[in-house]
């Protein structure tokens, strides 16, 4: 503690190049930031899906449909407690650009198979009675001011028409991750006014009594419905939503290059820095020396200049990139998951300080190596 | 008293047979060669020569920031000249200090805290050490630049600082290379007198590389490095002006 005001002194002898320095630890961090929640804002969906959830579609495709029939089929299966069935609607609030995900839900089952969302009982209640009733997400409801008891006309895409709403109720997320962009509206409704395609829902998402049973029950599922007209695929919940992930390319793959190439840049852009500084001080570090300073002292002290820098620049850039996602989704409801949670943070400013370490570790050494005597011929 | 034949007996620092000697390409250079030297707490000793005759290698031995070739430097009664790295490195912050040519103060701190630094090595509190901080720069005149940073001080200024620093922790002996080299003669004037005080008032034994003659006067003992060996070249009375 007693050195902290000469680690100060030492990084603020050349104010620019330190807080150049800064900077560039800070926009890295940002960066890092930001490709954590862009990862978290595609595979949170994998991340917090239920682990005794299984979600069954068309083996063709998702596109295609299932008959509404299969529900009870299913039900039947040894291990399956509860199904639930929904269709993906696709519909447009205004303007294209407002995307936000829409489905027809079955009321009767939908909310106790996602107990993650909180939802008051009146506004469920009223919900349910409304058969053009709506409910929203807390996100897309604050994205567009919608209160309950709104109308709202949402155009429909591959269904033609406009179709009129009314917001009976505003749920929430119990998690940081929970995704509240959804707008549910009655199956029901929608099977009726649909003009083909009646009887049919787009998957069936099931809970399941233990899930350790999980790929014993997934064959049997398959296995009902093999050599049907429309034959099943059934996954769990997480690896129905990392195979919709990959339908994005490697995110992670790519995450982690750019994250690489960012890193190994302020590596050396730092172990640069912390170079000239030594460099500069040679004299300075021998007097030290000289009047019984040791080598790892002189170590230490290169080491926790580096280690300063890295963890204010890292605090910074990942404070600045926390504040970012707090403005929420730039993409207007395309990243339902943009959030950054606080094990990132803790994972940057770690990351910042290894930088920091490492990019400081060979200037150390070599003040630490310096020898008095020709460090003093020098000055 | 001090000696350089290689006879005296319990002096404070005592030099025997001393060799450094240095490769430069293919070429040995034997900068010092069989030296001996003896010095008496509270001596004032100027070594004087030509450039590379090795006064500042002489000082960097005694001071234990360089090793010899061969021989044996004795302080206090610790030979030094076995002592490992972070030994030596204790030594040097419980009995030497130094004094610079250009003064080496760390320009991005106080010259309080400059005089601080081989305190913060102690186990001293920040009031002990502070109460030392003040003595010493109360003894080199410069209580009033207390907050004042290198840069803001004049070249006699920032050597008395760098005195301060050499005194605070009350070493054994100060080594003292080309104290006056960087500065003008009224300035030099003013250092050599402190220095003077140092040894007259506080018991201080001071070793000076010096250019100087004017300079070698002030000291009690003045001697010449000819080839490798010190040579006894003026000693005056002690207490005489």
């Amino acid at each position: 503690m007693r050195f902290l005001p000469f680690i100060f002194a030492n990084l603020f002898r050349k104010k620019i190049r330190t807080v150049l320095t800064v900077g560039s630890f800070a926009v890295a961090l940002f960066l890092f930031g930001l490709l954590f929640v862009v990862r978290g804002a595609f595979t949170g969906g994998v991340d917090i899906a239920g682990a005794d959830r299984l979600v069954t579609i068309n083996r063709t495709s998702i596109i295609q449909p299932l008959p509404l029939s299969y529900r009870d089929r299913l039900l039947k299966i040894r291990g399956v407690k509860q199904v639930t069935f929904a269709n993906w609607f696709g519909g447009v609030y205004q303007d294209e650009r407002n995307f936000f995900p829409q489905f027809a839900v079955d009321t009767d089952t939908m909310r106790q198979m996602f107990p993650e969302f909180r939802i008051a009982d009146d506004q469920w209640q009223a919900f349910v009675a409304d058969r053009e009733g709506a409910f929203v997400g807390e996100s897309t409801a604050k994205r567009f001011g919608w209160k309950i008891g709104d109308r709202i006309p949402i155009r429909g895409t591959f269904i033609p028409g406009v179709w009129e709403f009314n917001i009976r109720g505003i749920y929430h997320g119990t998690r940081p991750a929970d995704d509240t962009t959804q707008f549910w509206f009655h199956w029901k409704y929608f099977d009726e006014r649909k003009p083909f395609g009646k009887g049919f829902v787009g998957w069936y998402t099931i809970r399941i009594d233990n899930p350790d049973r999980a790929v014993e029950i997934v064959k049997a599922i398959d296995q009902e419905f093999v050599n049907s007209p429309w034959e099943t695929k059934t996954d769990t919940e997480k690896a129905f939503a990392a195979s919709w992930v990959k339908q994005f390319g490697n995110i992670q793959f790519l995450i982690l290059t750019i994250g690489g190439v960012v890193f190994f840049t302020l590596l050396l852009v730092t172990g640069n820095t912390m170079a000239i500084a030594v460099r500069e001080r040679i004299g300075e570090l021998a007097v030290l020396k000289a009047i019984g300073y040791s080598d790892g002292f002189v170590l230490r002290l290169v080491l926790a200049e580096s280690l300063m820098v890295a963890a204010v620049g890292g605090a910074l850039g990942m404070s600045l990139a926390k504040l970012f996602t707090l403005a929420g989704d730039p993409t207007r409801g395309l990243l339902p998951f943009f959030y950054l949670p606080a094990s990132a943070i803790a994972a940057g400013i770690v990351t910042a300080l290894a930088v920091g370490i490492v990019a400081g570790m060979l200037p150390a050494i070599s003040a630490m190596r310096l020898r008095v005597v020709d460090a003093l011929r020098r000055v | 008293m001090v000696r350089v034949d290689g006879n005296g007996n319990s002096s404070l620092i005592c030099v025997r047979g001393l060799d450094k000697k240095y490769q430069r390409g293919s070429e040995e250079i034997h900068v010092l060669q069989g030296l001996n030297l003896d010095v008496e707490k509270g001596e004032f000793v100027a070594f004087m020569g030509p450039s590379g005759s090795g006064k500042t290698t002489l000082l960097n031995l005694l001071g234990g920031v360089d090793v010899p070739t061969r021989g044996r430097i004795t302080v206090a009664g610790d030979e030094i000249t076995h002592m490992s790295g972070s030994k030596l490195t204790n030594w040097r912050a419980r009995h030497v200090g130094f004094v610079f040519q250009v003064f080496n103060l760390i320009p991005v701190l106080t010259a309080y805290q400059n005089v601080e630094l081989p305190l913060l090595l102690t186990k001293l509190s920040k009031a002990e050490r502070r109460k030392h901080v003040g003595t010493a720069l109360a003894v080199v005149d410069l209580s009033d630049r207390v907050d004042h940073y290198p840069r803001q001080l004049s070249g006699g200024q920032e050597q008395r600082v760098a005195i301060a620093r050499a005194i605070v922790s009350d070493p054994t002996f100060l080594l003292c290379d080309e104290p006056t080299g960087d500065l003008d003669r009224k300035s030099a004037d003013q250092i050599m007198t402190l220095i003077e005080r140092l040894v007259e008032e506080y018991g201080k034994t001071v070793l000076m590389v010096t250019h100087d003659p004017l300079v070698a006067k002030r000291a009690h003992t003045t001697l010449h490095l000819e080839k490798g060996a010190l040579v006894e070249a003026a000693t005056k009375e002690v207490g005489a002006s």
